[in-house]
């Protein structure tokens, strides 16, 4: 099954091929992985979006605790959570394309962030499903270029993950 | 500048000072030349030099290992700490507390492919608990203060501490903090008392209860408190090999070794108990096998590790218990203690159906008049030392046969690479055993394969009179190759005989040693005697035994296989 860990580490060199690292060696799955600092510029934060039977995400869980630069791991799939990916997608506007690529990113609640005579670039918000599910429904023969940023994920309502 | 500012060479020293190191054992290079000359100014340490510096790190291994202490050694950059890796990985593998230190190149050059540079934190990052990169002569102390908890505390293992040369140059004042703190890492050390309670009761209503003790006994130093709890309740139990000596071997309630080459009523027993405590072991393939043959006769699973990680890794736990060993067997102990009766069913029928499995007699073997059987040098190697020295050992069927016909009566007496499995430890384990104990009998059980891949440290043990014993079970093959060869491909012994060897007697004097050959069965005991006399009470002693060739390690399970689908010699 599909999982969306969350963890807060150490802000420091290196510490990103620690948690890399371990996926490789250990033949955990990589779906994506975003990083960035947080409010607080000692901590990073990572979303990971991996796959495995309930006994190799316990394994994953407990891997990840052992990194000493990791603060803190939440598997978000424990409770309620939102899940948003960033895609911007560059798509053909030619005389062809033009009205139906406007209207496939109004269906899909996307922004025109950039025209030229020949193309838009889209941006699309929102579960990664939803992203796979915008390039499933265009013609494959418009898309240009897209660009993805792994899925980042944040648990409902009183789950907070901070140290 | 200030006049309390030392260089940061010198803060590494006052630091190795304070956490009251007395070896460190190493060998220098340009990135380390300020901390060498640092390093000559002192006196609070001594320094090993070794020949090589994997030798450096297994040296330092064992002398954590048959300390418990933190093990230091120092490399420099580039190829020292490349060739210290196999050391850190194998201390890595068996959980060792160890702290090395390795040089770097100037901050200024890394990134620039400098002489001797390489990524030491990069590559060593999968075998070591944690690493440093110490980019600030101000971070030096409150990051080998890190270090050294680290590598000590939770669940032990090897610490790098990466310091490029002008850090080693620059100056600070040195003060060293009393305690450390990581708000990232908080080992548990006391058990859940409700599972402990829930472990204990059910351990006392088994009609087949059995106890699997590891390396994790040894480490945590719990072999009392174990050995309270296991004679009390009276349930048979085994061993890992890393948990050897943690649970005296001569007891009658130990069942020897379990594993691939454990002793026929230790796997039985473990296969057909009803209910497993399992105290600082791993499950891992060597001990149990195939991992759903194991769970294939339904038994109830207790596990103590203080490594959550450990738990329902390779085989589902029923009552998971995560603490330090220590923690936990010391709060069964007063529950024990507070029970009325100690067992509320009879383990008669258990212990009966134990003793008709050690009625097979596995580890028996037909010694012979002409051919020297390595088990029966084990054998005298044990009587002649009357049980009571530190046994180091590499890797293949010699050290199997130390295992199995040296039976251990206390903790930190056997020391060898159980996880990695790295050839060539035994003799630098030897050194950084007989360093921490320099009176005791220290014996290198080994072979004419394992003991040529460190023998350069023979050198070492000359320049600092380590009268090391060097039991050489020479059968001219590297054996568990052969043995494999000889069981699962036929015959076809692809690259496993050891050509072109050695005269071990000579290249021993040649190092400044005593040599011996023994080729007849009748000399074993005699000459053992002469190596462990008064006469060559301070010298070396490299014994060359001659071996029967064909001698196989029996019993096993065959890879894959179950636990209780082992092969005996007489099935052969």
């Amino acid at each position: 099954m599909r999982h969306i860990i969350s963890l807060l580490m150490e802000n420091e060199s290196g510490a990103l091929s620690r948690v890399s690292g371990l996926f490789s060696a250990r033949g955990y799955n990589i779906e994506s992985l975003t990083v960035a600092p947080t409010e607080d510029a000692t901590l990073s934060r990572m979303t990971i979006v991996t796959s495995g039977t309930d006994e190799i995400i316990e394994q994953i869980i407990k891997q990840l605790n052992k990194l000493i630069d990791v603060v803190k791991v939440l598997d978000l799939n424990d409770g309620k959570f939102i899940e948003r990916e960033l895609m911007i997608v560059k798509v053909k506007a030619n005389a062809q394309y033009r009205d139906e690529m406007k209207r496939m990113c109004d269906i899909f609640r996307g922004r025109i962030i950039d025209v030229s005579d020949s193309s838009f670039t889209i941006e699309l918000t929102g579960s990664s499903s939803k992203l796979d599910a915008y390039i499933e429904s265009i013609d494959k023969a418009a898309i240009l270029e897209t660009v993805r940023t792994g899925a980042s994920g944040i648990g409902r309502g009183d789950r907070i993950l901070k140290v | 500048m200030n006049s309390n500012h030392i260089s940061g060479a010198e803060i590494v020293i006052r630091c190795l000072h304070e956490e009251k190191v007395k070896f460190v054992f190493g060998y220098p290079g340009g990135a380390v030349l300020n901390i060498y000359d640092a390093v000559f100014k002192q006196n609070k340490f001594k320094h090993v030099l070794v020949r090589h510096e994997q030798a450096a790190v297994h040296a330092a291994d064992a002398y954590s290992r048959s300390t418990g202490k933190v093990g230091v050694a120092l490399v420099t950059s580039g190829p020292g700490a490349t060739n210290a890796v196999t050391g850190i990985a194998t201390a890595y593998m068996d959980s060792i507390p160890m702290v090395i230190i390795s040089g770097q190149v100037p901050t200024y050059a890394i990134g620039q492919d400098a002489f001797q540079e390489c990524d030491t934190v990069g590559i060593t990052r999968p075998c070591v608990k944690h690493n440093f990169l110490v980019k600030d002569v101000k971070d030096i102390a409150s990051t080998i203060k890190k270090a050294f908890y680290v590598a000590s505390s939770g669940r032990p293992g090897p610490v790098l501490v990466d310091i490029p040369k002008d850090i080693t140059a620059e100056k600070y004042e040195f003060s060293y903090p009393k305690s450390v703190h990581l708000r990232s890492y908080n080992p548990i050390i006391k058990g859940h008392s409700g599972q402990i309670k829930k472990a204990l009761s059910l351990l006392l209503s088994a009609k087949k209860p059995m106890i699997y003790s590891g390396g994790g006994v040894v480490l945590g130093d719990a072999s009392s408190q174990l050995t309270k709890f296991v004679r009390t309740i009276g349930a048979p139990i085994t061993s890992t090999l890393m948990g050897l000596g943690g649970f005296p071997a001569s007891d009658k309630q130990f069942l020897g070794m379990l594993g691939m080459h454990g002793t026929y009523e230790a796997n039985m027993a473990m296969q057909e108990c009803d209910v497993l405590l399992a105290v600082g072991a791993r499950f891992d393939d060597r001990v149990i096998g195939n991992p759903e043959h194991f769970l294939s006769k339904p038994k109830t699973i207790i596990h103590i590790d203080i490594d959550p990680s450990s738990i329902s890794k390779r085989v589902k736990i029923d009552i998971p218990i995560v603490g330090h060993v220590v923690s936990v067997l010391t709060e069964l102990n007063d529950l024990l203690s507070k029970e009325k009766t100690k067992q509320n069913i009879s383990l008669k029928h258990w212990l009966k159906e134990i003793d008709q499995w050690r009625s097979t007699n596995c580890l028996s073997f037909k010694n012979d008049k002409k051919l020297i059987k390595p088990q029966f040098v084990v054998q005298t190697l044990h009587q002649v030392t009357k049980g009571d020295a530190f046994i180091t050992s590499d890797v293949g069927q010699h050290q199997m046969w130390a295992a199995q016909y040296y039976p251990f009566d206390k903790p930190r007496r056997w020391i060898n690479s159980g996880g990695l499995g790295t050839m060539g430890v035994g003799l630098p384990y030897a050194m950084g055993t007989q360093l921490a104990h320099p009176d005791a009998m220290v014996a290198c059980v080994t072979g004419e394969a394992s003991i040529q891949m460190c023998i350069q440290e023979l050198s070492t043990c000359k320049q600092f009179h380590l009268p090391i014993k060097i039991i050489n079970l020479n059968n001219r093959y590297m054996g568990m190759v052969r043995q494999w060869q000889e069981f699962f491909y036929g015959n076809r012994y692809a690259e496993s005989y050891m050509e072109a060897l050695p005269d071990f007697v000579k290249l021993a004097e040649a190092y400044g040693h005593v040599g011996m050959k023994i080729e007849n069965p009748s000399d074993i005991e005699p000459a053992l005697k002469e190596a462990f006399s008064k006469k060559l009470k301070e010298r070396l002693v490299f014994m060359d035994f001659i071996t029967d060739q064909k001698e196989n390690v029996f019993p096993m399970i065959p890879n894959g296989k179950g636990l209780s689908e082992m092969i005996t010699a007489e099935d052969l």
